[in-house]
């Protein structure tokens, strides 16, 4: 019941500016500014103690990043001069943190007002929690290491499980595919590491929760999630920072590899502060008969750039790749999916909803690709876009390849403008515009939130409520 | 007591003028029947008084419990106790009914959710529904009388002061047709003013009308009894205007 009135207080505040209230200087043990050197590798390096082959291929990543073009499809990004970012930013720990009150107070309270103790409590098998470039505290509950699985700070997966890590870290998602991922490679810092053992089902999610604490900063978190054969596992990601004058930016990856039969569901719910520039590069492998599973909500940030992507390399592998992407005010989101289909009895299934309000842009970017030999492989893409005025844009440039003459690729695409009739209906039953918005785009992803765990519906059935509030949301 | 009077309403929609001058005034506890042809302006009258901001007044006012509201909001036109229930009511993806009657509920009277469930279970079983028709969404797939029904809920659990019906009994079969009378009677007997406007004589055989208006190209050409309906079933609205 406390749980609830927190959440209440917390959602009621308007902002999350609010909440977290504007930023506060904290003590920063380093920070590296300037260019992106091979210097300023070495040294994160060197900070991290990092075993050798981590840093060769942090540097063989900056090769790549100096070399690559900028992409074609990247707006806002010239806004931001790297150089003038602090690229790693540790804040200050006294001690190490087995507890949320080991962290220094500033940073508790941070996490506590946003209620992620609680919801770790009460609703999680285990809680990751990333504030600027490190993870500050990462627990799994007992029962559940005693299963064999595994959840670290990334840093200290690599150096605890080597061997696990080299055979996947960058496999997934490599350094080389574009100029943005080059760069994550070579300043990654903090995030998550999740081993599933064989057959091992996890019951209730476990959650990472990242926090870009101060302005100029570049916050490029790592996860890396391996779901052995016949697994299960949900993980749920959450995003906050509160309100800066400057720009952050924040190029975090995801590598998934689901095993032959295993399950895993990958949600994410952004809800960066509107000076954030995200960058994010998402990627699984599913083997034989696995089933992977996005859900990447985009409510926050200033330009979002984001396209969870499933490599469907089985036979009978399957994926479901459901993005919602939320525009309101003078924002961009730029989202989309990727699908490969490599081998036989494939099925891939994308849902796009996209809302656009008071000036917002939503681009939807999406390939689908059935490779030749891919036997009796299906797709299906479906991209709806609401438009709720006339101030907003809604853009769609899917991209459907199929070199597999077994196989189908289906594609439905519809746009969506709020009429002045629905709106009028909804009035005249004392339901004002705001409170009719609101619903309309509840009704508009209801398909989604059907898929989410009953807490992350009623948190996101809040903000968006917030978002067309009054008070709330950013116009 | 007058529940509501229109005063010599203009209205013009995209620069078109629609209706031209429409007076009347209908008392607490009134039934008032609009009839005219296809296109006369009729729902144009309603949708004017229920607030639809397409709807321009270029002249005349609304009153409404003899306060000025041609100027109000739609939502607060509700709030006052005005409920309009459309000739096409419109469909809302994702919107569950028994959510949408809940959220309902609690703007125009208050209810929790819990209080605003029981009374629309009862009125359910009460009016005779299907049950089901509760987890749709809002009136996507309803047939043309499933859509008046579920008007005709919405109207029943609000208990307006002012009803108006825009044409309830267009495409509807005769079962509906009783189930929405019965409503309107209801509604009627407990002190609800009735605006009803109709294109058929058939509904108005389950109802005592106190008054029947005739609207031609946006202007009332009669005002009188019920005995005017008979006349046009059996003359036309050509008749009403060699009167
Ligand atoms: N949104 C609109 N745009 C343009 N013309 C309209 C609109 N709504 C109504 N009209 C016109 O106003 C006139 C009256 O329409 P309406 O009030 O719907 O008539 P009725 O309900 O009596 O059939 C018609 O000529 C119709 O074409
Ligand atoms: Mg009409």
């Amino acid at each position: 019941m406390s749980e609830h009135s927190k959440l209440e207080e917390i959602l009621k505040a308007g902002s999350l500016e609010e909440i977290l209230g504007t930023a506060v200087p904290y003590p920063k043990e380093i920070e590296l500014k300037g260019k992106i050197s091979r210097e300023t590798v070495e040294e994160l390096s060197r900070i991290k103690n990092e075993p050798e082959w981590m840093l060769r291929h942090r540097l063989k990543a900056l090769e790549l990043f100096e070399k690559l073009p900028m992409p074609k499809w990247v707006v806002g990004i010239e806004e931001l001069d790297l150089e003038s970012f602090s690229l790693y930013s540790k804040p200050e720990l006294e001690r190490e943190v087995k507890d949320w009150d080991d962290l220094p107070e500033n940073i508790r309270r941070t996490f506590e007002r946003l209620n992620i103790p609680e919801i770790e409590k009460k609703f999680l098998s285990g809680l990751t929690a990333v504030f600027d470039s490190e993870s500050v505290y990462s627990q799994l509950k007992e029962e559940f290491e005693k299963k064999g699985i595994i959840m670290l700070p990334m840093e200290e997966a690599v150096k605890r499980y080597p061997d696990l890590v080299k055979r996947y870290f960058g496999k997934v998602f490599p350094p080389g595919d574009h100029k943005f991922s080059a760069l994550h490679h070579a300043l990654w810092s903090g995030g998550a590491f999740v081993y599933i053992p064989k057959g091992v089902r996890v019951p209730f999610p476990i959650e990472a929760f990242f926090v870009i604490g101060s302005a100029l900063e570049g916050q490029f978190e790592h996860t890396l999630l391996i779901a052995d054969e016949g697994s299960y596992v949900h993980f749920i990601e959450g995003c906050s920072a509160p309100m800066y004058k400057g720009f952050s930016f924040h190029d975090g990856m995801v590598e998934i590899y689901a095993h032959k039969n295993a399950t895993v569901k990958f949600t994410t719910i952004q809800n960066w502060s509107r000076n954030v520039i995200n960058f994010n590069n998402k990627r699984a492998i599913i083997e034989e008969n696995a089933y992977v599973e996005w859900i990447e909500g985009s409510i926050g940030s200033h330009i979002t750039y984001t396209y969870p992507s499933s490599v469907l390399k089985g036979e009978g592998a399957r994926t479901a790749q459901y993005v919602v992407s939320l525009s309101n005010g003078p924002y961009l989101k730029d989202t989309g999916a990727k699908t490969w289909h490599l081998a036989p009895n494939t099925s891939s299934k994308i849902v796009s909803k996209s809302i656009s309000a008071n000036g917002g842009i939503n681009i939807y970017r999406g390939l689908v690709r059935i490779a030749k030999g891919a036997k009796n492989s299906t797709a299906t893409v479906s991209c709806d876009s609401l438009i709720l005025d006339e101030k907003s844009k809604a853009y769609t440039y899917p991209h459907n390849q199929n070199d597999e003459p077994s196989a189908s690729i289906i594609h439905e695409a519809t746009t969506g403008r709020l009429s002045e009739d629905k709106l009028f209906y909804l009035n005249s039953r004392g339901i004002k515009e705001e409170e009719a918005k609101s619903l309309i785009v509840l009704g508009f992803i209801s398909e989604i939130l059907e898929g989410l765990p009953f807490e992350y519906v009623e948190v996101l059935k809040k903000v968006i409520e917030l978002e067309f509030s009054e008070v709330g949301g950013v116009g | 007591m007058v529940m509501l009077k229109v005063d010599n309403l203009r209205v013009k929609v995209e620069d078109k003028e629609i209706l031209k001058g429409i007076s009347l005034t209908v008392d607490k506890g009134e039934l008032h029947v609009v009839m005219g042809p296809n296109g006369s302006g009729k729902s144009t009258l309603a949708l004017t008084i229920a607030g639809h901001h397409r709807y321009q007044v270029i002249d005349g006012r609304i009153l409404f419990e003899g306060e000025d509201i041609t100027n109000l909001p739609p939502e607060e036109r509700a709030k006052r106790g005005i409920f309009l229930s459309f000739q096409h009511p419109i469909e809302v993806e994702g919107v569950k009914v028994i959510q949408f009657l809940q959220r309902v509920l609690k703007n125009l009277k208050g209810l929790d959710e819990i209080q605003a469930y029981e009374l629309i279970f009862n009125a359910v079983q009460e009016l005779g529904l299907d049950e089901s028709m509760l987890a749709r969404f809002l009136n996507v797939g309803f047939s043309g009388g499933e859509r008046k029904k579920l008007e005709m809920l919405q109207a029943y659990l609000v208990k307006p002061k002012l009803l108006i019906l825009d044409e309830p009994d267009s495409g509807v079969d005769v079962d509906s047709l009783k189930m929405i009378a019965s409503v309107i009677n209801k509604l009627h007997e407990e002190g609800t003013s009735v605006l009803l406007i109709t294109h058929y004589g058939r509904i108005l055989e389950h109802l005592k009308p106190n008054r029947v208006h005739v609207i031609k190209e946006g202007k009332i050409v009669a005002s009188d009894g019920v005995e005017l309906v008979k006349m046009i079933e059996e003359k036309g609205f050509a008749a009403v205007e060699e009167l």
